[in-house]
């Protein structure tokens, strides 16, 4: 994919081929092997500078030796290398730093000239962070993404306090470049201790299902603490962290089927917070009516539907790269295409607990708007929520502060805002909803909308609480209130439209949105209910 | 279609169907009547085309199109003077006839009388005889000896089928071709029926092999006229369900046909049937026919005798239900040309020839932009298929002047027709109007056993259709990574760039993987396959649900059903779907080295193969079952099936209870 494509940095003499280990532990062992295997290196004196370069890159080449590429692969994994010549397009990948020594050669990063992308694989351990901060020092510099592959046992403690400084000075740059230049975690095999807390900075951590995992401590230390009989899978496996914890965005069945998806993933985000959203060709008319649409919410507004039915009808191709699939399923967000344009979709999924928002819900939509406000991408948000999910969990748990999080991130996105209320919109959920009170600039309403303070029964209970006649009540409240009008009479929706015609019309808006400019106050950065 | 004034009685018709909305449309139009239809909330298609419409409530249709109840209300709220009740539902009911008349609303079909007597099966049997109308002869009673068996089955003739009276279905069956076997054939089945039944009574019965099911098409007014419509073919079957039917048969003879005809008009004649009915025949290989039984009602093979005769059925059946006498003779009917109509069901055809699937219709487009082609369906893009109504979507109808382009026709319908969200039966549609036996028109009610004795398993690729299926998906996976560079705006990639010319790949399909090479000049790709050059152009829309394709000079219309990240690709060719997969030469090297993920094993684990309820649950944890046991039963769309074990062991769990409604994958029972 040339999105990937990668030029040849002028600099030569920091270019070169080197061993593209994943494991640091074994990568300074294989380096080690080879020097004892082949000691005239050293002494022969009489080698040409150019000779002595040939000589290390082949060494580099053949990386630890045959047979730990072949563990690797034993494992069902992929090396550093293969991993990155799958990432990117033949013949494009560059290396730096190859003949830094003794610091270790375990990983390959580079960047390149075309302001393209930056990509790290191997270890976060503490002696190779060096190398990891100039590649991300210039990936800010020049506006390119970071693209990290982490394969990496851990800190090494023999290596002590150094290891602890490497690791903060990346976590630095990882919060220095975030919001600057998208960051990607890639988790292929095992990350604990501090080395976890680079992907958790990230803007999105993708792992590889039966071959990665995430943890602060392994299942040894945890038993030893908590006395908790845990497997590593359970503790920080890829169904963990997509459908438990949250804290994996996405599982790939193995290694090829991540890279694969990987390059899919890059092509829509934009390359740096100064560039647009990206925009590519697109074959599916901007105008095609969604014939679907127009029976996709079901006339009892009990019954659930799927919210994706809607998302991929609307989308370019019926394509949705949806993000945290598995995790607080009752709000969708992922990324599609309108028109070519990238877009960033979040959806409440009737199918879930009725589409409630909960403290889960919140969070994982938050962090999903911040993201693309940060990188210039609209967001759409398709509406049908009953309201917050009530319960001492919930309560417990801080709904409040954590609901907060999403009304703040809606209230504050600058880029081009498009609603859609397709069913309930009701109480406060309404006015998180990215409603027309917090800046949306193209608020929509399906026939179907009802926005209101709550549903008809509960509205009827406490508006006539003790009458009689509650059925006339209700019946009353639903004519009344269970309908567009009164949101439309006052402007709070733009249009009441056809569902068929939401891509149309979405497309247009979006067009027009193009130029949109709109800034915050000044101020040194908000201060966001965390 | 002619046009008819009708009187002012008749303005208003109401149609209780679904599947011919648009049909009944035109004809109404056509009547001058107005047309009003009746729903059920799911489904709002048929409403569209209404001029007005009265909903009659949810599915189950014992609640809505069922509901006489609100069915006459909906009469009475529209005004309608009277009732098309189509086929299935309501259309041989009686008793809905009866309370329309009480209502002063005519029912548009036969007089009650006549939907009595032939609902009847003995009874229609014995008015048959009566009109001289053949039936299967057979002999009903206690049979003295071997020798008074044979005496009978030579009175018969030959071949003859013997079961005990009591027996039901195919039971214990015997068939006989000579005295010998009618000797052993009695032994048998008097031992049999004595032991098994306590009943001495055998039947023997003329056997017909190699049935074909023939039916005729008559129309009758109410003025004691009466004329055949010629003949529709509806052999190819499953479970005595049609699957794909043709007007008229490749088998009848003008002779057979005219004797066919006549007779089912003598048999209509005989109940004074009016209206528009279908008497249906069994055909043996020698032209022998026998009559099996009478619809009162249109048949939803209708069309295809429309294409061919020019008659406008509903509307034949609006004017003799307003008392008109038919406007034709019978020297007026003609065959003209060929018509074939496909049934499109929602159903998964790799199992036992089609178990019902739902979902909802993400994507569809009916082929309608072919000439000659008539689509009946009651649903849209959207529709959700539920486990309420009957699992067909729609009667693909295609027509031409000889079968040759009929059927062609049809390749070319079911290839561009879309659907998605549902599984169909369009692989299975497909392969049967292009098997050579069916081509020949060498059919009979057996056809799909024999042809596919171990199951139906999806088009079966020849050689050179496999270079074409694989140089299809490698094109179409370089056209969309050509595609994904094509950013418009800002540029991404350094100008000086060359695109790419020439590809190295790796195409794998049903375990077979194939290192390919690709060229590419304009639209066209030259694909290097195993040493072979095969040429694929195309406009290459990738949104477009259809890709047409040129591959090698012949032109092909492909389905693109998904495309994945990673290489996956999911085609439609000649009807069946195949998946592929396409990956760079690099990644498909590296692809060894990934783990096989162990699929469940699902021996020990029953999981419904399709969406229904749960009828009844005949095991509990702990019960030991044999091979083959019967665990539960799941009914869906009007169907029960048995659910087996697949090998003897304990049962540990079971998750399911009768009247749950399950959908498919969902696990029902776990053995140890």
């Amino acid at each position: 994919m040339a999105a990937l494509k990668v030029v040849r940095s002028g600099s030569r003499l920091l270019n070169g081929f080197q061993s593209l280990l994943n494991n640091p532990r074994k990568v300074t062992c294989g380096v080690a092997a080879t020097v004892t295997k082949h000691p005239r290196w050293y002494c022969v004196s009489h080698l040409s500078v150019q000779e002595r370069i040939e000589r290390k890159r082949k060494a580099a080449l053949s990386g630890g030796g045959q047979q730990r590429i072949e563990a690797q692969h034993r494992r069902g994994k992929l090396t550093a290398r293969e991993r990155v010549e799958l990432l990117l397009d033949p013949d494009s990948f560059v290396e730096y730093d190859m003949f830094v020594e003794h610091r270790c050669s375990d990983f390959g990063m580079e960047a390149d000239h075309n302001k393209d992308f930056t990509v790290f694989g191997g270890s976060l351990s503490g002696a190779h962070a060096q190398k990891i901060c100039k590649i991300m020092d210039q990936a800010m510099m020049v506006g390119a993404p970071v693209i990290g592959l982490n394969d990496s046992g851990g800190a090494r403690i023999q290596e002590g306090v150094e290891s602890l400084a490497g690791y903060a000075d990346i976590f630095l740059r990882n919060v220095m470049a975030s919001g600057v230049i998208p960051q990607i975690s890639l988790i292929m095999g095992p990350c604990a201790g501090g080395a976890v807390y680079s992907p958790a900075l990230t803007d999105f951590t993708f792992m590889v299902k039966d071959t990665s995992y995430l943890f602060i401590t392994g299942p040894d230390v945890v038993k030893s603490v908590t006395n908790e009989d845990v497997t590593q899978e359970e503790l920080g496996g890829a169904k963990t962290h997509t459908a438990v914890s949250g804290v994996a965005h996405k599982a790939f069945e193995n290694d090829i089927d991540a890279l694969l998806n990987l390059r899919e993933f890059f092509n829509f985000l934009p390359l740096s917070n100064k560039d647009s959203a990206p925009i590519t060709e697109c074959h599916d008319p901007s105008d095609r009516l969604v014939p679907g649409l127009d029976t996709v919410v079901p006339l009892e507004t009990t019954k659930a539907y799927d919210m994706l039915d809607i998302i991929h009808g609307i989308a370019d191709e019926r394509e949705f790269f949806e993000i945290m699939p598995n995790y607080a399923k009752n709000i969708v967000v992922g990324f599609a295409r309108m028109n070519g344009r990238t877009v960033g979709i979040v959806g409440n999924q009737p199918k879930v607990a009725s589409g409630c928002l909960d403290i889960n819900s919140s969070v994982k939509g938050a962090r999903f708007v911040r993201f693309c406000d940060a990188f210039n991408i609209p967001i759409i948000t398709f509406v049908d929520v009953p309201g917050f999910l009530p319960g001492t969990a919930q309560e417990y748990g801080g709904i409040i502060r954590h609901g907060a999080k999403l009304l703040f991130a809606f209230a504050e996105a600058t880029v081009p805002k498009i609603t859609v209320i397709t069913r309930k919109a009701y109480g406060g959920a309404y006015d998180v909803m990215s409603s027309k009170h917090l800046r949306g600039d193209v608020n929509y309403a399906w026939p179907s909308a009802e926005v209101a303070v709550m549903g008809a029964k509960g509205a009827v209970q406490i508006i006539f609480r003790g009458k009689e006649n509650q059925a006339e009540a209700e019946a009353e409240y639903v004519e009344k209130f269970a309908n567009p009008f009164p949101a439309a009479v006052r402007g709070f929706v733009d249009d009441i439209i056809q569902p068929s015609m939401t891509r149309k019309r979405i497309c247009r808006d979006l067009e027009v949105l193009a130029s949109k400019k709109q800034a915050n106050p000044w101020k040194k950065h908000a201060n966001i209910p965390l | 279609m002619a046009s008819h004034r009708v009187t002012p009685a008749l303005q208003r018709v109401l149609f209780t169907w679904q599947h011919v909305a648009w049909k009944s449309r035109c004809c109404a139009v056509a009547s001058h009547a107005k047309y009003s239809t009746v729903y059920d909330p799911a489904e709002k298609v048929h409403v569209k085309m209404a001029d007005e419409a009265v909903c009659v409530g949810p599915a189950p249709t014992n609640k809505s199109y069922l509901n006489m109840d609100a069915i006459l209300e909906a009469a009475r709220q529209t005004g309608a003077q009277a009732v098309h009740p189509g086929y299935g539902f309501l259309s041989e009911n009686k008793e809905f006839a009866r309370r329309l008349a009480a209502h002063g609303v005519t029912f548009i079909g036969p007089d009650t009388h006549a939907i009595q007597a032939m609902g009847d099966k003995i009874e229609s049997k014995l008015i048959a005889k009566k009109a001289k109308v053949n039936t299967i002869p057979g002999f009903d009673g206690v049979v003295k000896d071997a020798e008074e068996a044979v005496r009978i089955a030579g009175e018969i003739g030959y071949p003859v089928m013997i079961k005990a009276s009591a027996g039901g279905g195919g039971k214990g069956m015997r068939i006989a071709w000579n005295d010998e076997e009618t000797r052993e054939g009695f032994r048998f089945s008097s031992q049999e029926a004595a032991s098994s039944f306590g009943d001495d009574r055998l039947l023997i019965e003329k056997f017909i092999d190699n049935p074909r099911h023939i039916e005729i098409q008559v129309l009758a007014d109410k003025h004691g006229n009466a004329l055949w419509l010629n003949e529709r073919e509806c052999s190819i079957q499953r479970r005595n369900q049609k699957v794909v039917e043709e007007a008229p048969s490749t088998f009848l003879d003008p002779e057979t046909r005219c004797a066919m005809g006549e007779q089912a008009v003598s048999l209509a004649k005989a109940v004074q049937y009016s209206s528009a009915g279908t008497v249906e025949f069994l055909v043996d290989s020698k032209k022998n026919f026998y009559f099996l039984e009478m619809n009162t009602r249109l048949q939803v093979e209708h069309p295809i005798t429309e294409c061919i005769t020019g008659l406008d059925l509903v509307q034949q059946m609006i004017r003799v239900a307003k008392g008109y006498p038919l406007q034709h003779r019978q020297a007026d009917i003609p065959i003209n040309g060929w018509a074939i109509e496909s049934r499109v069901y929602a159903e998964d055809p790799y199992k036992s020839f089609g178990l019902p699937s739902i979902g909802r219709l993400s994507q569809y487009q009916e082929p309608v932009n072919i000439p000659a082609v008539r689509v009946d369906s009651g649903i849209q893009e959207g529709s959700d298929i539920s486990i309420y109504y009957d699992p067909m979507i729609s009667k693909l109808v295609t027509y031409g002047s000889t079968r040759a382009e009929a059927l062609q026709r049809m390749e070319e319908a079911l290839d561009n027709y879309v659907i998605r969200g549902v599984t169909h039966n369009i692989p299975l549609l497909r392969e049967i109007i292009t098997h050579p036996r069916f081509v020949s028109g060498d059919i009979s009610t057996k056809f799909l056993q024999e042809v596919y004795p171990e199951g139906f398993k999806g088009h079966q690729l020849s050689d050179s259709e496999r270079w074409e299926l694989l140089a299809t998906a490698v094109a179409l996976f370089v056209a969309a990574q050509l595609r994904s560079q094509r950013f418009l705006g800002n540029l991404r990639v350094s100008s000086s760039q060359q695109e790419q010319r020439r590809w190295e790949l790796s195409v794998e399909l049903e375990k077979g993987v194939h290192a390919v090479t690709v060229s590419r000049s304009g639209s066209t790709y030259a694909v290097d396959l195993d040493g072979k050059r095969v040429d694929v152009s195309s406009e290459w829309n990738l949104a477009s649900a259809l890709l047409p394709v040129t591959v090698n000079g012949t032109q092909r219309t492909v389905q693109c059903l998904s495309r994945s990240a990673s290489g996956e690709i999911d085609l439609q060719y000649l009807g069946t779907s195949y998946k592929l997969r396409v990956l760079s030469k690099l990644a498909a090297a590296l692809n060894k080295h990934m783990p096989e993920k162990v699929p469940e094993d699902t021996s020990s684990i029953l999981r419904s193969p399709m969406p229904g309820s749960v009828v009844a649950v005949s095991v509990k944890a702990g019960d030991t079952v044999a091979e083959g046991q019967e665990i539960c039963v799941i009914e869906a769309m009007k169907m029960q099936n048995s659910m087996t074990a697949a090998k003897t062991a304990k049962v540990k769990s079971v998750h399911c209870n009768a009247g749950d409604t399950v959908g498919e994958g969902d696990l029902l029972v776990e053995l140890e």
